[in-house]
């Protein structure tokens, strides 16, 4: 039977009887690769709080392979990645290799530590990211790109079904940016993983993700990019020359998404 | 001091029991003391330090062997802080602020009231490991293998929360219970650890060798090791001194925490410098 990955069905969330989201709906299939954008205060961080079940709706619904993420136990098949700069603390002590092996927690009840067979899987994450060769350094003696690829790195060591990053291309500069982006569409698209990014940047992840869900704590739009360029309704929204410099100033790249 | 001099030492009884139970509150004060300080909880210790004085005060009010009301009223108090942080929304610093004054108050008080154990109540305060009694030694070894055993078993546990609750808390780990459980042991070892050191300087016993050790290790079970190891050296060497030489021996502990932290820090430059 077909699950939907994730599914919001008129999702509300108010904090202190202060609306935050209001009737969000959508779904996330297998192999999506979705652009979660929106201005700052739109709702992006607190919706997916509510996907990994770290707050309640206050109505609506929202499911998690087909179960409410309160109920949840497959957390092997989730990676997340929080945002970077509240990530951490910059002087933590652990190795790459520690960091990593973190991810494998989530396949394991009590006590929960990485297990020998667990190896393998170390290794592939890290040759997957490149950052095989900086192991063993301390995650706090390395550059910003390096970092975020770790954080991933841990996030996929499970070889999750869904990565969820919230906006983990924050502090990196457009080179890194765009570097990491590719690296997302290949792992989406060679290892089929279905991806929620929450970014700022819809012109930058425009080009790569399948589809964008524009939030400003309701959906403004849910579609391609392609779809999101040639909308009226959103030329309306952001004025038609916003919508022409989002859409176009990538080299006139609209519309190449994978 | 030669090789029989050090002999003669060990051979007493109170020495030995000493090095004993101040080992195993070492290492399980250190080995916490490094989720506290990389959590920005160092200063929790403190405050519990200060309701173990009122703790203390409590039993000799009520003519109860101290550590027996200490422990669960530190414990209650350590469950007092998390409440207050996550119910009535309080700065972690502000609750451990407001609850280690109500500590300090109570003992104020009863001690006021009772008129009579103010010395009794001064030697809580600065600890003396010496004198520690056979059965004390029973307790702290089995509450401190209890601590140490439930850090070992969820080791990786700690470590994932300590590095980024939200993700820890996406991979399953029940952070809430975690963090109850570490509010838990540190008040048990905050308790354990007033008969080694003293109320007064407990704190330093679960903060310095963390500190030091952050300054020199290349991991982080490296970070545990090396924070463990300085801990009983501190504990050992500063035991021999003050019977050498006539010294507090609470006090020569953490002179001596301090010496190896200067070391760290000198070692860490050096390092640096070499590239």
């Amino acid at each position: 039977m077909h699950v939907d990955v994730v599914r919001m069905e008129h999702l509300s969330f108010a904090y202190n009887a202060i609306p935050v989201l209001s009737d969000v709906s959508f779904v996330l299939r297998s192999g999506d690769y979705c652009g979660l954008v929106g201005p700052n205060g739109s709702g992006k961080t607190t919706l997916i709080r509510l996907l990994l079940g770290f707050a309640s709706p206050t109505s609506g619904s929202v499911s998690l392979f087909g179960e409410n993420p309160a109920r949840f136990g497959e957390w092997g098949r989730i990676g997340y990645v929080p945002q970077r700069l509240v990530a951490f603390n910059p002087y933590f002590p652990a190795t790459v290799e520690e960091v990593v092996g973190l991810g494998l927690l989530a396949r394991h009840r009590f006590p929960r530590y990485p297990r020998k067979a667990d190896r393998p899987m170390i290794d592939r994450a890290l040759h997957v990211m490149e950052i095989n060769d900086i192991r063993h350094k301390l995650i706090g003696e390395l550059s910003g790109g390096q970092q975020q690829r770790v954080l991933i790195a841990r996030a996929m060591v499970t070889d999750p079904d869904l990565l969820i990053l919230d906006e983990p291309t924050a502090a990196l500069d457009p080179e890194i940016r765009e570097q990491f982006f590719s690296i997302l569409r290949d792992l989406n698209s060679t290892k089929g993983i279905t991806i929620l990014i929450v970014t700022h940047d819809i012109g930058s992840i425009g080009k790569y993700a399948s589809t964008l869900l524009y939030l400003d704590k309701k959906v403004i739009f849910h579609g391609s990019f392609e779809e999101f360029c040639i909308s009226a309704d959103m030329g309306e929204y952001f004025g038609s020359f916003s919508q022409h410099v989002i859409c176009h100033r990538h080299d006139g790249q609209a519309g190449q998404g994978s | 001091m030669n090789v029989m001099d050090v002999l003669g030492f060990l051979s007493h009884g109170f020495i030995q029991k000493a090095l004993l139970a101040g080992s195993f509150v070492a290492i399980s004060c250190s080995t916490l003391g490094v989720f506290l300080v990389l959590r920005r909880l160092s200063l929790i210790g403190d405050g519990l330090a200060h309701v173990t004085f009122g703790g203390v005060a409590m039993g000799m009010f009520f003519g109860v062997y101290p550590l027996h009301i200490a422990i669960p009223v530190v414990m209650a108090s350590s469950l007092g802080i998390l409440k207050l942080v996550e119910r009535a929304r309080l700065f972690g610093d502000a609750a451990i602020g407001m609850v280690s004054s109500l500590g300090i108050a109570a003992g104020i008080v009863l001690a006021s009231i009772a008129g009579g154990f103010n010395v009794d109540l001064f030697s809580y305060l600065f600890g003396n490991i010496l004198s520690i009694s056979a059965s004390e030694v029973v307790t702290s070894l089995a509450l401190s293998a209890g601590v140490i055993a439930v850090i070992v078993l969820l080791f990786h546990e700690l470590l994932s929360l300590t590095f980024d609750e939200e993700s820890a808390r996406a991979s399953g780990i029940k952070t809430g219970r975690i963090n109850t459980l570490l509010v838990l042991l540190t008040a048990l070892t905050v308790v354990l650890a007033m008969r080694v050191v003293g109320i007064m300087l407990i704190s330093s016993l679960l903060i310095v060798p963390p500190v030091t050790a952050l300054q020199i290790a290349r991991s982080f079970k490296g970070t545990m090791f090396l924070a463990a190891l300085l801990s009983v050296l501190s504990v050992v060497a500063g035991v021999f001194l003050s019977v050498a030489f006539d010294l507090p021996t609470g006090a020569s502990i953490v002179i001596l925490n301090f010496v190896f932290f200067m070391l760290s820090l000198g070692y860490k430059q050096v390092r640096q410098k070499a590239g």
